[in-house]
């Protein structure tokens, strides 16, 4: 049986123009009630101003490490990986607009897995204390990483400006900019999917508040974000892209470069993203309720 | 001729004690537990000890409140005040029963819920007004009369990690005071700040209470339940056991405070000893500055050799505030080969009016043996202790009462 916790009126049946709220015990899976988020849209946009606010509080360099952290990450990519490891022989592509275009989408799945997995134990103080739908906070962490996106991708459009008036022959922009949107979304919807599955298991079970950040790691590496994907052998691609931040990246890189998208690898890979989203959404609203007793 | 604002039928809530055991909270511990369950099942079966371990912190309650109601809810902790909040608030769930609220909520089971203290105090205005439900522009629009109430003006573009606990206090009080909700749920939230300040949030509360709206109040604070409510409501044990005016539930509720404090009943056995509290004052209720005892009563299904018992005092806020520890207190240790009585006497009481939880370990040597959270609560009525007529208020004065010889030469 499916009851949302808060129902407004079906019709007339009521003489008062107020909201009536029926609170009674929930059972089994629970669907999202959009519209409840909805009328919070106002404290999602608060609590993303604050993590905004607060992490560049007492910096010197403020927003500039949106920018530092993927550029200072490339480059060591590109001294360990490309050069010294060899893998630029291996990318049509210079090795920068391999790495750096795909360390955006990662950085921003990474960064918004780590905090929202632990984001509902962080704000316990606020769970036990409020009512508002949970499933903002694990959203709301997923704001400033966004941000950090946005940011770099204007560097990111700085670099390939340089390529081209350089005349860089393996890079076009071009029509494939018009998928950009789709794999944004994909990354989104992903991402969103984790953190939001992450955090209910962290309070479910203290595990994987230690498994969250090893875990981040390793997924870097099966994610092709520092190496081409055409290191992994054929027959193993489409497993491969079971990760759901394998089609993104890659889709990322060729959406911007003009390299070819492996259309094979982004459909499993989007597959993939819908069912985390689902397992971790569903998983989350079905503990939810019980979130202020165990937390 | 006012319609109802809140309907609640049939609400019950339970937790399960020892929550550890059966439920598993780590990954770990769940899937060792898929091997240990048909044991514990076994177990369980065969002990029946399932039932023990769970906890009904509110049975079938059921009210209604009218629009414009101002109501007082008092019981004793643990008797189920704070668990409705939670439900009513919507931040936890009824495990049976229906709840229904008509107008806008607004519950504060705390001030200043969500600061953040590396934001400033305007910033954490919004911050906390966005939480407690009100809209960005109701903020702004208000956002005057707020720093205004509070009074730290001068500190508004300083992070909040610097203000001093008062001012943070009657900042977060500050945003609280200017929600306007319909209906309003509020959690012992009074008894903050400085005298003035706080003479300042009580006018607050009476004018919220006489302006039409719908208020749920929970509170020790007996005066201003008995000042500002309309209706009372007296919990016992998670059971609604009288639903009146706030005048008859205070006397009803002073008059449970004497009774419970001078009963003990024998408490489930701990690891195979069983203890029995009593907590009796030597003219009738306990007061300030009266002798009292502390009667114990220990059954142990093994002998002890090196017995030694701590009682530990807690305010109400769970604060520890002394133990009486017969290992510190007393040279020698003693035998309990199966019983023993002990008795404490306590010449003149110095704390003041106020519920107190009483927490009992039992130690064999140096092993503790065994443990019981609130095995007892021992209440104080008011009592002149300084004989002035007038007493401390524990939430700002502090529970202990200490009598001093003052001296005051002034010119």
């Amino acid at each position: 049986m499916n009851h949302p916790s808060a129902e407004l009126p079906s019709s007339a049946s009521t003489a008062s123009p107020r909201p009536e709220i029926l609170i009674r015990p929930k059972a089994g899976w629970q669907a999202i009630d959009l519209g409840e988020l909805w009328r919070f849209r106002e404290l999602l946009y608060f609590l993303v101003w604050r993590d905004m606010k607060v992490r560049y509080k007492q910096t010197v360099l403020g927003a500039t490490w949106a920018v530092l952290q993927p550029l200072a990450l490339m480059l060591v990519f590109w001294i360990f990986f490309g050069k010294l490891g060899g893998l630029e022989d291996k990318s049509a592509l210079p090795y920068p607009l391999l790495i750096f275009p795909a360390l955006l989408p990662w950085m921003f799945f990474a960064n918004s897995v780590s905090q929202g997995g632990s984001s509902l134990v962080n704000s316990a103080h606020l769970i036990s204390k409020v009512y508002f739908p949970r499933l903002l906070i694990p959203l709301s962490s997923l704001g400033a990483p966004l941000v950090d996106l946005l940011i770099s991708f204007l560097v990111l459009l700085m670099m390939l400006g340089g390529y081209l008036l350089a005349g860089e022959p393996s890079v076009s922009v071009g029509a494939s900019l018009v998928w950009l949107p789709l794999f944004l979304a994909g990354t989104f919807v992903a991402t969103l999917g984790v953190a939001t599955l992450f955090s209910a298991l962290t309070i479910a079970y203290r595990d994987f508040r230690h498994l969250l950040a090893f875990a981040v790691q390793i997924w870097f590496f099966v994610t092709p974000v520092s190496y081409p994907l055409s290191i992994i052998p054929e027959k193993w691609r489409l497993v491969y892209a079971l990760n759901p931040m394998t089609g993104m990246v890659v889709g990322f890189r060729g959406a911007l470069t003009g390299e070819a998208i492996p259309w094979d690898l982004a459909a499993v890979s989007a597959a993939s993203s819908a069912l985390f989203f689902y397992v971790g959404v569903k998983y989350f609203r079905r503990i939810e309720r019980r979130f202020a007793d165990i937390i | 001729m006012s319609d109802w604002a809140i309907r609640v039928e049939d609400v019950s809530k339970r937790y399960f004690l020892g929550a550890a055991e059966k439920a598993p909270t780590t990954f770990v511990e769940a899937v060792g537990g898929l091997f240990a369950a048909p044991w514990r099942r076994f177990r369980e079966l065969s002990q029946a000890e399932a039932v023990d371990r769970e906890f009904w912190a509110l049975r079938h309650v059921s009210f209604e409140v009218r629009e414009g109601d101002v109501i007082g809810i008092v019981g004793h902790n643990g008797a189920g005040k704070s668990t409705l909040l939670k439900i009513l608030s919507r931040i936890t769930e009824p495990t049976t029963g229906t709840i229904r609220l008509r107008g806008r909520v607004a519950s504060l089971l705390e001030v200043g819920t969500g600061f953040h203290p590396e934001l400033t105090g305007r910033e954490n205005i919004y911050l906390n007004g966005s939480i407690l439900g009100m809209t960005r522009r109701e903020i702004a629009a208000k956002f005057d009369a707020i720093v205004d109430f509070s009074g730290v003006e001068t500190f508004l573009d300083t992070p909040f990690k610097r203000y001093s606990s008062g001012m943070g206090v009657r900042l977060a009080f500050a945003v609280a005071a200017h929600l306007d909700p319909e209906i309003l749920i509020v959690d012992e939230v009074l008894a903050v700040g400085d005298a003035q300040f706080q003479k300042k949030c009580l006018g607050k509360m009476s004018e919220v209470a006489g302006s039409g709206r719908t208020v749920l109040f929970v509170s020790h604070n007996l005066s201003a339940v008995e000042n500002f409510c309309t209706r009372g409501m007296l919990l016992r044990q998670g059971e609604l056991i009288l639903d009146g005016s706030s005048g008859d539930i205070v006397d009803r509720y002073l008059a449970e405070i004497h009774r419970d404090s001078t009963s003990g009943a024998e408490l489930p056995p701990v690891r195979g000893v069983r203890l029995r509290v009593e907590t009796v004052g030597e003219a009738g209720p306990i007061k300030p500055g009266e002798p009292m005892r502390f009667h114990l009563e220990l059954k142990t299904e093994t002998p002890l050799h090196e017995a030694s018992v701590a009682i530990g005092i807690d305010d109400s806020r769970g604060q520890r505030l002394t133990t009486l520890f017969t290992f510190q207190q007393m040279q020698q240790s003693w035998e309990i080969p199966r019983q023993a009585t002990l008795e404490a006497r306590w010449n003149a009481v110095n704390l003041a009016p106020g519920s107190y939880s009483l927490n009992v370990t039992l130690y064999d040597g140096l092993t503790l043996k065994a443990h019981w959270e609130r095995a007892a609560v021992m209440s104080i009525v008011d009592g002149d202790y300084f004989g002035t007529g007038r007493m401390p208020d524990p939430h700002v004065h502090g529970s202990q009462l200490t009598r001093v010889d003052w001296t005051v030469e002034s010119e």
